[in-house]
């Protein structure tokens, strides 16, 4: 339990840094918010009013406090574009974000494991080369360039899938909410017409993030059941006669996960980058659109805010991963 | 001359034994030539528009066929070779400086400087690494050096790591030590014995990362930030053909996406190649 609230305390500075990161990135360096909100033909007199509505004319020290009170009290400012307040919208969009990543998570991880498995225990052979070519293309591709290719092929080409045009066709209409993830919102309240669209218009984003996280966690397994596999005590399971799917699933593969969900954490941060780009060539409503939206209007409190979150976010995650880890593997619980 | 001959032997042996990797060389070599003499090879203007000719599939007369505007799709991916690869190369080589720099002041001196850059490295490690870069492009402002900027910051722990681990390692060895009774002060002995020493692994680190520096700065271009239109480059090219897929246009997008991946792929390959020459041990 210590152990737990040691961690827990151990991603403070990474809070803090992203936070002050933050702050420096909007109000320190010398792109004006200001002169933004005036526009273009705005008078060096309005500017400076809006600088003292908005408190850019205090001491520096001064405005980092403002905006620590701000934000503990969920003020993100306003957005330009849709005239809400950021926080609103980034909690209506956040749902949708959340849903296609943890998808194109699971679409890897389904994907990757087992083919990792097979490559180190078949060991160049066939699996092991199909392995090593999906792993250098895989980090080769630009996400946003395979998810154009999806388009075409399973939309344009065998129109086996529906237009990339957001979270459901233009027919149906979004499920009661609940958790704001239309598969289980729309599962929840039995309308399965509404669960098949969602499924459909996920498909493809899904499938191309879950390519793109592919290569790093087929990667890993595949060495690290190598060096399991390698291990003494596999030997001996061996050589006490267990079968060899025995041997491989409960000896080898619970031990070589944990240098995988190590690498979630960095899977993570390449998987939340990554859903900005599958967003705007899937015209998905998350925060990642949201962001490229305010991106090109200019629109600074939008950006901001979806910056903290993803970065929030994003430390979150690793206490997560950090804390799994410490469930499965005894050593991590007593090593610190 | 003899102690070249034994890693030339070595490095032919590679690039014979594994042929993907003479593969990724010619590769290379070709993005070399289109980025030093694209803009003279191309056979069109690649900003000249012709509205006659607007969206041609690929044809003898257009080898990629053309966009909406009637611009010779090929010669643009031509010409935006030496953009997107010079971002790339810019990024690489002003991380390389810092970052390398950075990891072996860490690991050499160790304490006060150790933590600083530790809590640096922590810090933008805190962030998911393409969200901080659009943070960064987004507040300096949308122009190709602060691309460079952004895409050097988000590859500086990598270095710093590579940089500080190689010279712990070597910071109490003989020749330091040796350096040292010679009369040689710590920045001395830091650039004149430690950093020609990790010199190697950091060339293998940068490329390594000139693939994801590419992917990177197209990535940035093509959610609008960084290069702008008309400007010949992958990412905006893919991003302008993207509209043109679900009409069936496929070549607008697939001609600049091919050829941001293929120069991705070639410099991932050649960063393995190079790997397993200079340190083989870390083969997989």
């Amino acid at each position: 339990m210590a152990g737990l609230l040691l961690r827990l305390a151990g991603s403070l500075p990474a809070l803090a840094a992203v936070i002050v990161v933050t702050f420096v990135l909007t109000r320190v360096l010398p792109g004006d918010a200001a002169t933004y909100f005036a526009g273009p033909t705005a008078s060096a007199e309005s500017i400076a009013q809006i600088k003292a509505m908005l408190g850019l004319d205090r001491p520096l020290p001064e405005q980092f406090w403002n905006y620590i009170v701000a934000l503990f009290h969920g003020n993100l400012g306003m957005s330009l574009t849709t005239g809400q307040p950021v926080l609103t919208d980034l909690a209506a969009r956040l749902p949708a974000s959340a849903e296609l990543t943890l998808c194109g998570l699971f679409v890897a991880i389904g994907i990757a494991v087992p083919l990792g498995i097979a490559a180190a225990v078949r060991q160049g052979k066939m699996v092991d080369h199909v392995c090593r070519v999906l792993v250098t293309a895989g980090v080769s591709l630009p996400v946003f360039f395979t998810g154009l290719l999806l388009v075409y092929v399973f939309y344009f080409r065998l129109s086996w899938l529906p237009a990339p045009l957001g979270r459901l066709d233009a027919f149906a209409s979004p499920p009661p909410t609940v958790t704001g993830f239309f598969l289980i919102d729309a599962a929840i309240a039995g309308e399965w017409e509404t669960w098949r669209s969602a499924a459909a218009q996920l498909i493809l984003p899904a499938a191309t993030l879950g390519l793109f996280a592919l290569a790093p966690i087929a990667r890993i397994t595949r060495a690290s059941m190598l060096a399991v596999l390698g291990a003494e005590f596999i030997r001996t399971a061996r050589a006490s006669g267990l079968s060899g799917v025995t041997v491989i699933i409960t000896y080898a593969l619970r031990n070589a996960l944990l240098p995988v969900i190590t690498t979630l954490g960095m899977v993570f941060s390449f998987l939340l980058g990554a859903n900005v780009l599958v967003e705007k060539v899937f015209a998905w409503p998350g925060i990642g659109s949201y962001a490229v939206e305010a991106l090109i209007a200019s629109d600074g409190a939008p950006v901001q805010g979806f910056v903290l979150t993803m970065a929030i976010l994003y430390v979150l995650l690793n206490l997560t991963i950090d804390m799994v880890n410490r469930a499965l593997d005894p050593r991590a619980r007593r090593g610190s | 001359m003899k102690g070249l001959a034994a890693p030339l032997r070595h490095a032919r042996f590679v690039v014979t034994e594994n042929p993907v990797t003479g593969f990724a060389l010619a590769l290379f070599i070709l993005f070399i030539v289109a980025a030093v003499f694209g803009p003279s090879l191309a056979p069109h203007d690649p900003l000249a528009s012709n509205t006659a000719q607007a969206l041609q599939p690929p044809s003898g007369q257009y080898w990629f066929g053309t966009d909406q505007l009637g611009r010779d799709i090929f010669s643009r991916a031509l010409v935006a070779a030496r953009l997107d690869i010079g971002i790339a190369a810019a990024s690489v080589a002003l991380v390389f400086a810092m970052g390398g720099f950075a990891g072996l002041a860490s690991g050499f001196f160790g304490g006060w400087t150790d933590a600083l850059v530790g809590r640096l490295s922590d810090t933008i490690m805190a962030f998911p690494l393409f969200v901080l870069a659009m943070a960064i492009v987004a507040a300096l402002g949308n122009t190709v050096p602060n691309i460079v900027l952004a895409t050097a910051i988000i590859n500086f722990p990598l270095y710093v790591r590579v940089a500080r681990a190689e010279t712990t390692t070597r910071r109490d060895a003989g020749f330091v030590d040796a350096a040292r009774v010679a009369g040689h002060r710590d920045m001395g002995v830091l650039l004149g014995q430690v950093m020609p020493n990790i010199m190697p692994l950091m060339v293998v680190q940068m490329s390594l990362t000139m693939g994801y520096a590419i992917l990177n700065a197209a990535g940035l271009s093509f959610i609008g930030l960084g290069v702008r239109p008309p400007t010949p480059e992958w990412g905006i090219m893919v991003a302008e053909g993207a509209s043109f897929i679900v009409s069936g246009e496929w070549w607008v997008a697939l001609f600049p996406g091919a050829t941001l991946m293929v120069a991705v792929f070639c410099f991932n390959l050649l960063g393995d190649g190079l790997r397993d020459i200079v340190d083989p041990r870390r083969r997989t």
